[in-house]
C-alpha cells in the first residue's frame, strides 16, 4: 500500500511491523496509539510521528534493525515523517525548506538579525532614555519586535490548522489541555515508560541526561517569555520601566530563564555530538545543531546583558542578545522551534483518541 | 585472549548471560564466547517477550498467584508426562525468585502486552521485549567485568577424562584453544542446522522456517554428543507453530505468527481441508499446527477467511491475500480453483444455518459443521462475505529438545557420571525438562534458573 509520499509509506511498513510485535508497547504513548488501528492512512502516520519524541528505547529494543531484512528504524522513520510533515505544514513552504534543511540559513538569519539590531542602534539612536532604552528606544524595539512576534505566530496558527485537519483532530476541551500539558510538562514521553529515560548518548544505556537537559530548555524559555512579557506589562500597564532591580518579575523569571537556557542547551549540544545520527532525520542535523545553538546563545546573551549592566559592553551585548531573539522569533516557524507547537498539538490529539467520547 | 580465564561461557543468550552474572559477582573472572555478531547477540532470548514465574502473592506486574502445583500441571497437560519431575518442581520454584533478580540486574517488566491478557497472571512480559532484556544483562555483565568476545564461536570442548581442559573459538578465521578453570554450556539448540534437522525428520524439514537465530547450529552439543555425553530428548522433538508462509528462513521471530486458523479454514496445496481447525482456542491450538502443516506436501498450508473475519485476530506483519471471489483467490494462492470452490462450498453448506448470535470468538462457541470430514468444531461460520482473504502457512521451528542431560545443579554428565568442571544451561538442556510440548514462557525460565545454578556451581568449583 502507498501513502501520500515515499516517506510516510516507508513509517506505514515499519508501523505494520511494529503492530504485529508490540513488544515496545511501554516505552511511550505511540504504541498504544498505533495498537488501536490496523491500517494507517498519511494523517495516522503523521500524527504517530508528532507523537514520538525520538527517545530511541524501541531502536535498541528491536530484533529487527538492519542488517535484518525487515530493516526497523522507527525513531528515523518517523523523525523523516515528523520532518516532513513540518515543511509541508509550514506558512509559506519555501521558507521551511531552507531553514530546517540549513543550518547555514538560520546562522545568516542570526547574522541580519544582530546586523539589523546593530543598524537600529546607530540610526535610531533616542535622545534620551534608561539602560538599554539608551540604546534602543521602546519605541524603536517595539516597531521591530511587534511584527517579529504576531508574522510566526500567524504562520505557525495556519501550520496548526493544517496539521489539525490532516490528523482529523476534533473540538478540544479543557481535559484534553490538561492531559496534553501535563504530558509535556514532565516529558512523559522521554522517560522511557518507568523513568529509565532514553537511549540516546551511550547506544541502549537508559539515562534521563536529555530529558532533563530538554526539561531546562523548555522551561528556561518559557521563564525567559515570562520575563519579557511581565516586563511589557510593567512597562504599559504599571508605566514601569527598565531597567528592572533583581527583586522584579522581568528579574526573577528572567535570571533562572536564562540559566536553565544555557545550561539545558549546552546539554543538549553535548548529547547530540554523542547520539547516533542515524536514528533522527540526518539531512536536518546541522540545522538542528544551529538552532539549539541559538537557543543557547539568546539565553547566555541575556545574562550576560544583565552582568554588564551600566558598562560599555551594553550596545553590543544588546544588539546580539535581541538580535538571536529576533532570529529565533523569526524562523520559529520554519525552525525545529516548530517541534514545540506541533508537539502539544500531537499530545492533545493523543488525549482526545484515548478519551473514547470523542471519535 | 591469552589470560587464563576462571570461568568460560559458551553462548550469549539469556542462560549464558544468568550464568556470566553469577559467576562474576561470586569473583569469577569470566569470558563469554558468544558466536553471533553484535547486531544479532542473544539469539533466540531476543526473540522472547515473557518469563513464566510462580507466586504466591502479587509480585512486580504479576496479578494474583500462581502456584507450584498448578505451574507444574500446566506443565504436565503439555508434556503429556514426559518431563523429570524432580528437575520441574526444582526450576518452577526457583522462578519466583528470579523475577527479582532479574529486576536487580537491569530487567524491566510491562503489564502483558495488549491482545495477552489471558497471560497477566502466569506471564511477566518485559518492557521492550527480549532484546531489551538482552542488552541489560549484557550491560549488568561488562559493568561486573566479563569479557564478551563477538564472532567467536566454539568449534570443540576438549576433555580429558571428566575435566573440560579447554574449548576450540573460531574468531575472525583464526582458531585458537583458550583454557579456563570452570565451563559452562549455553549455545542453544541446533534448529539452526537444517541438515541435522533433515537427518531427524526427512527432507520436509528443508521447507521449515526457523523462527529464531541462525547462529544456533547445535555445534558444540553436536561434538559433546559425538564425545559421549549423556543426551536427553528426541531429536525428532521440535517447538514448531504455523507461521505466515511468506516469513524470512531465519529470524522472523514473533511477527510472523498468525491468529487466523480458528476462524478460516485450512487447506493443503490441493486445497483440501486436514483438520479441525476449530478445536480450541488458539493459544492451546497453534503448537500442533506446525506439525500438522509439516505432514502436509510441501509443508504448506493456506488459511481461507472472509471478510466477517478479518479482524478478530491480531494484525498480520505481511498483508493476506485478497480477492472478490473464491476462484480468484485460489489463483492467487497458486491453488486449484475448482478444488477449492468446492471445499468452500460444502464446507459452508455443513455450517449451522443461523449462526448470527451464537458465533462468539474469544469463546469455545460450539458453532460445529454438520457431516463434514474432518470437522470444524467451533467457529464454523459460512465463508461467504467477499472480499475473501488467505495467508499461506509453514512450520516454524522455534526450538529443538534434544540436549545434553543435567542433574539439578546443572550439572553435564558424562558416560561415566558427572564431568567435574561443566555445566550447562537454556535451550541445550531444556530437553530434561520439556519432553515435548512446550509452555508459553517456560524456556525462559529454564535459561534464567540453570543459567543462574550453573553460573554459582561454576563459581563455587572455582573458589
Ligand atoms: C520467536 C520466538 C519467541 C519466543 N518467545 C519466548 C517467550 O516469550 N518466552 C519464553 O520463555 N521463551 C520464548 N522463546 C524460547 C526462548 O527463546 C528460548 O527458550 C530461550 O531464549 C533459550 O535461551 P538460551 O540462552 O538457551 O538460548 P539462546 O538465547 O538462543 O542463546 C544461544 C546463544 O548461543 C550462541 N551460540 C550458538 N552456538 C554457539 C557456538 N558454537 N559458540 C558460541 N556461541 C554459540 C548463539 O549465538 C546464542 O547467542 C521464543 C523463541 C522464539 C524463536
Ligand atoms: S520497534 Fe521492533 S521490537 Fe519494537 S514494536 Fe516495533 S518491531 Fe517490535
Ligand atoms: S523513539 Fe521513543 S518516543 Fe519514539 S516511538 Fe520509539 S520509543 Fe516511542
Amino acid at each position: 500500500m502507498s501513502l501520500d509520499t515515499p516517506i510516510l509509506t516507508e513509517a506505514a511498513r515499519q508501523v505494520d511491523i511494529c503492530n504485529a510485535c508490540r513488544y515496545c508497547e511501554g516505552y511511550c504513548s505511540v504504541f498504544p496509539a498505533m495498537f488501536k488501528e490496523r491500517t494507517f492512512a498519511s494523517g495516522d502516520i503523521t500524527q504517530l510521528a508528532n507523537l514520538c519524541h525520538n527517545c530511541r528505547g524501541c531502536y535498541y529494543a528491536c530484533q529487527y534493525v538492519e542488517p535484518h531484512e525487515f530493516a526497523l528504524n522507527l525513531p528515523a522513520a518517523l523523525a523523516e515523517a515528523r520532518q516532513e510533515s513540518w515543511e509541508r505544514f509550514a506558512w509559506p513552504r519555501a521558507a521551511a525548506r531552507v531553514f530546517h534543511r540549513s543550518g547555514v540559513a538560520l546562522a545568516g538569519a542570526l547574522v541580519v538579525g544582530i546586523a539589523l539590531l546593530f543598524w537600529a542602534a546607530a540610526a535610531l539612536q533616542p535622545a534620551s532614555g534608561k539602560g538599554f532604552y539608551a540604546v534602543l528606544s521602546h519605541t524603536a524595539m517595539v516597531a521591530i519586535f511587534l511584527p517579529a512576534f504576531l508574522l510566526p505566530l500567524t504562520a505557525i496558527g495556519i501550520g496548526l490548522t493544517r496539521y489539525w485537519a490532516e490528523v482529523g483532530g476534533t473540538r478540544v476541551t479543557l481535559a484534553h489541555l490538561l492531559e496534553a500539558g501535563r504530558s509535556a510538562a514532565s516529558m512523559r514521553n522521554l522517560a522511557g515508560g518507568q523513568g529509565q529515560g532514553c537511549n540516546f548518548e551511550d547506544e541502549d544505556r537508559f539515562s534521563n541526561a536529555r530529558r532533563h537537559a530538554h526539561q531546562a530548555v523548555m522551561w528556561g524559555f518559557l521563564l525567559c517569555f515570562a520575563s519579557t512579557s511581565s516586563g511589557t506589562v510593567l512597562h504599559y500597564v504599571f508605566d514601569m520601566h527598565a531597567p528592572y532591580p533583581l527583586f522584579s518579575l522581568p528579574k526573577l523569571f528572567g535570571v533562572p530563564g536564562g540559566v536553565l537556557l544555557t545550561a539545558g542547551a549546552t546539554g543538549l549540544i553535548w548529547l547530540k555530538l554523542r547520539a547516533d545520527r542515524g536514528l533522527g532525520a540526518p539531512a536536518v542535523w546541522g540545522a538542528e545543531m544551529i538552532f539549539v545553538l541559538l537557543l543557547g546563545l539568546t539565553g547566555f546573551s541575556g545574562l550576560a546583558l544583565y552582568a554588564f549592566t551600566g558598562t560599555d559592553a551594553v550596545p553590543a551585548l544588546l544588539a546580539i542578545h535581541l538580535g538571536a531573539v529576533l532570529a529565533l522569533f523569526l524562523s520559529t516557524p520554519y525552525s525545529k522551534m516548530a517541534h514545540g507547537f506541533y508537539r502539544v498539538a500531537a499530545l492533545i490529539r493523543d488525549a482526545q483518541i484515548k478519551d473514547r467520547q470523542t471519535p | 585472549m591469552s589470560e587464563p580465564y576462571d570461568l568460560i561461557v559458551v553462548g550469549g543468550g539469556n542462560a549464558a548471560l544468568c550464568a556470566a552474572i553469577e559467576g562474576a559477582e561470586k569473583g569469577c573472572s569470566v569470558l563469554l564466547l558468544e558466536s553471533a555478531p553484535k547486531v544479532y547477540r542473544g539469539g533466540n532470548s531476543r526473540h522472547t517477550r515473557n518469563f513464566r514465574c510462580m507466586h504466591q502473592g502479587p509480585l512486580s506486574v504479576l496479578t494474583g498467584s500462581y502456584t507450584e502445583d498448578e505451574y507444574f500441571d500446566d506443565l504436565m497437560r503439555v508434556v503429556n508426562g514426559k518431563t523429570d519431575r524432580h528437575l520441574a518442581r526444582m526450576c518452577i520454584r526457583e522462578s519466583e525468585k528470579c523475577l527479582p533478580w532479574m529486576e536487580a540486574h537491569g530487567v524491566r517488566f510491562q503489564p502483558s502486552l495488549s491482545g495477552t491478557l489471558s497471560l497477566s497472571r502466569t506471564n511477566a512480559f518485559f518492557l521492550g521485549g527480549g532484546k531489551a532484556l538482552v542488552n541489560a544483562y549484557y550491560r549488568t555483565a561488562e559493568n561486573l567485568g566479563v569479557t564478551v568476545l563477538y564472532d567467536a564461536e566454539v568449534t570443540h570442548i576438549h576433555l580429558d577424562g571428566n575435566r573440560v581442559t579447554g574449548v576450540d573459538v573460531r574468531s575472525k578465521g583464526e582458531t585458537a584453544t583458550l583454557q579456563a578453570r570452570a565451563f559452562v554450556l549455553a549455545s542453544g539448540g541446533f534448529q539452526g542446522d537444517i541438515d541435522w534437522l533433515c537427518r531427524a525428520w526427512g527432507p520436509s524439514a528443508r521447507n521449515f522456517l526457523i523462527r529464531g537465530t541462525p547462529y544456533n547450529r547445535g555445534v558444540v552439543l553436536r561434538d559433546m554428543l559425538d564425545q559421549g555425553a549423556e543426551s536427553v530428548g528426541d531429536p525428532t522433538q521440535c517447538h514448531a507453530v504455523a507461521i505466515d508462509g511468506r516469513a524470512p528462513k531465519f529470524d522472523g521471530g514473533i511477527v510472523t505468527r498468525l491468529d487466523c486458523v480458528p476462524f478460516s479454514i485450512v487447506v493443503n496445496n490441493q486445497g483440501a481441508r486436514f483438520y479441525d481447525e476449530g478445536e480450541d482456542v488458539w493459544p492451546k491450538r497453534y503448537a500442533i499446527w506446525g506439525r500438522l502443516v509439516a505432514a502436509q506436501p510441501e509443508q504448506v498450508g493456506y488459511s481461507i477467511i472472509d471478510s466477517q473475519s478479518l479482524e478478530l485476530f491480531m494484525p498480520s506483519v505481511f498483508p493476506p491475500i485478497k480477492a472478490d471471489t473464491i476462484k480468484d483467490l485460489a489463483r492467487r494462492l497458486g491453488l486449484p480453483g475448482e478444488t477449492l470452490k468446492a471445499t468452500v462450498d460444502s464446507f459452508n453448506a455443513a455450517c449451522p444455518t443461523d449462526p448470527d448470535g451464537s458465533f462468539h470468538p474469544t469463546e469455545l462457541d460450539g458453532l460445529a459443521t454438520e457431516g463434514l470430514d474432518p470437522p470444524k468444531t467451533n467457529w464454523a461460520r459460512p465463508i461467504t462475505q467477499p472480499p475473501f482473504y488467505g495467508y499461506s502457512l509453514r512450520p516454524g521451528v522455534t526450538f529443538t529438545y534434544l540436549g545434553l542431560k543435567v542433574d539439578e545443579t546443572a550439572r553435564v554428565y558424562g558416560a561415566d557420571g558427572p564431568f567435574a568442571n561443566l555445566w550447562a544451561a537454556g535451550e541445550i538442556m531444556a530437553g530434561s525438562i520439556l519432553g515435548q510440548g512446550y509452555l508459553a514462557g517456560f524456556g525462559m525460565t529454564i535459561g534464567t534458573v540453570f543459567g543462574r545454578i550453573a553460573g554459582q556451581e561454576a563459581a563455587s568449583h572455582v573458589a
